[in-house]
């Protein structure tokens, strides 16, 4: 692509700067869009029936509800107050799972989540989310004591505990959760298209041929690296979803 | 935010675009008031159903099964009660045919002696006839003997009779001795 330069320009940042299709519309933003309307329109129908005897989509569709509902939010928060959670854990999932997929669709072939400014708005709301059933639930002086004074530990070291525990648990979150999604997406994104876009110039455009096999075999790791890609989009949505039940099983707990 | 090669240098991929923000947090808050609404009640009304319908079946298989239960025991108790009467009833049976048994010696006992006495009786009867007989006879045959040997015919009617009547009186009074004694 930027060979015509004279020579291979390797992929960065650039590269996640797409051109708007109109307007000020861009490609992940259509496929933002695109994912809500994918996931509630697969999920209505797989639950709009209710049947006791499900069918094949109804119960593809209650599998994924029970990994979330019981694998993640009753596991994480606990079994008597989990239930109005799981809508949020549930869209949270499938949102995150559906975005990351993206890159390893034919055409649409992009993340959506390795644009920064979505997941800085997700982990923004489970940010304000946890928080505020944690305030909810204690009041906002014993919320804050809650989170920032460790159960059994008292005296000078007070001093440095409580202003760590506050960092970690009030400030850093919401960064390392964003962060940890962007970055997967992002580095994945680009490694793949790092592989594919120097595989194709190694084998066609660099007009030496002793380059070509690096190529071929560039090409091949492509393929394994989509794979690897693929747990990892699967994965990183577990872990922010995971994370997120965490810190509000971690905020309505009554002790640290 | 537009971006050409040659601010391709500048471009930090953690800056976010605002829109960007605000596009992906209005779609995920669309999208999970319609899961909320449409979709997880739904699945949460499937899961109750289902347990309820496998719990409705689970107790109306213990019913069926205690129903099964009470069944059989009424009929092992009827059994019982009819092997029981059965039982009662053979007994009755034994029973009786012992006494009609009893009675039926009985009355063969009684007709066998009936039949004896009458036969005695009859005997006796007969008996009686002969010596009756017999003792008319006698005379006759005494007489004709004692003509015989005497050679002379007792023709007179009278005398005769006395004799005779002399002799069976002696040979009666020596009957009757001889048997006294």
């Amino acid at each position: 692509m930027r060979a015509a330069e004279g020579g291979f320009t390797p992929p960065g940042p650039a590269d996640f700067v797409l051109p708007p299709i109109i307007a000020e519309v861009t490609k992940p933003m259509v496929l933002v869009v695109l994912s809500a309307v994918l996931i509630f329109a697969v999920t209505y129908a797989a639950s709009r029936r209710a049947a006791i005897v499900p069918g094949k989509l109804q119960y593809a569709g209650e599998y994924v509800y029970s990994f979330v509902r019981n694998g993640i939010a009753r596991d994480s928060i606990g079994s008597d107050r989990f239930l109005p959670f799981v809508p949020y854990l549930f869209s949270l999932f499938l949102f995150v799972l559906i975005n990351n997929f993206y890159g390893l669709v034919p055409l649409l072939q992009f993340p959506s989540f390795s644009r920064a400014g979505f997941v800085y708005g997700l982990a923004a709301l489970t940010w304000v989310v946890y928080n505020a059933v944690g305030i909810r639930k204690h009041g906002f002086i014993r919320y804050f004591k809650l989170q920032t004074l460790p159960a059994g530990v008292s005296g000078a070291i007070l001093l440095l505990i409580v202003p760590l525990e506050f960092m970690s648990n009030i400030l850093v979150r919401p960064v390392t959760l964003a962060l940890r999604l962007f970055a997967n997406m992002f580095a994945g994104h680009l490694l793949l298209i790092l592989f594919t876009l120097g595989g194709e110039y190694l084998l066609l455009e660099s007009g030496n041929l002793a380059y070509a096999p690096v190529g071929v075999v560039a090409l091949i790791l492509a393929v394994a690296i989509s794979f690897l890609e693929a747990l990892i989009m699967f994965l990183q949505a577990y872990v922010f979803t995971l994370l997120t039940a965490m810190y509000i099983g971690g905020a309505l707990a009554d002790e640290h | 935010m537009n971006t050409t090669p040659l601010a391709a240098e500048e471009i930090n991929p953690l800056v976010p675009h605002v829109a960007e923000i605000i596009l992906g947090l209005v779609v995920f808050l669309i999208l999970l008031y319609l899961i909320k609404k449409f979709v997880a009640p739904n699945f949460e009304k499937a899961f109750t159903e289902r347990t309820a319908a496998i719990e409705g079946g689970m107790k109306e298989a213990a019913d069926a099964q205690a129903e099964a239960k009470a069944a059989l025991e009424k009929y092992q108790a009827q059994l019982a009660e009819a092997r029981h009467e059965a039982a009662s009833i053979r007994e009755e049976a034994r029973e009786q045919g012992a006494q009609i048994v009893a009675e039926m010696r009985e009355q063969a006992q009684a007709e066998a002696s009936r039949i004896t006495s009458t036969a005695h009786t009859q005997i006796e009867a007969e008996k009686t006839a002969a010596v009756q007989q017999l003792r008319a006879e006698m005379g006759a045959v005494a007489t004709d003997l004692a003509g015989r040997i005497v050679g002379e015919s007792l023709e007179d009617d009278a005398r005769q009779r006395r004799t005779v009547d002399r002799f069976i009186e002696d040979l009666e009074s020596a009957q009757t001795s001889g048997s006294a004694s």
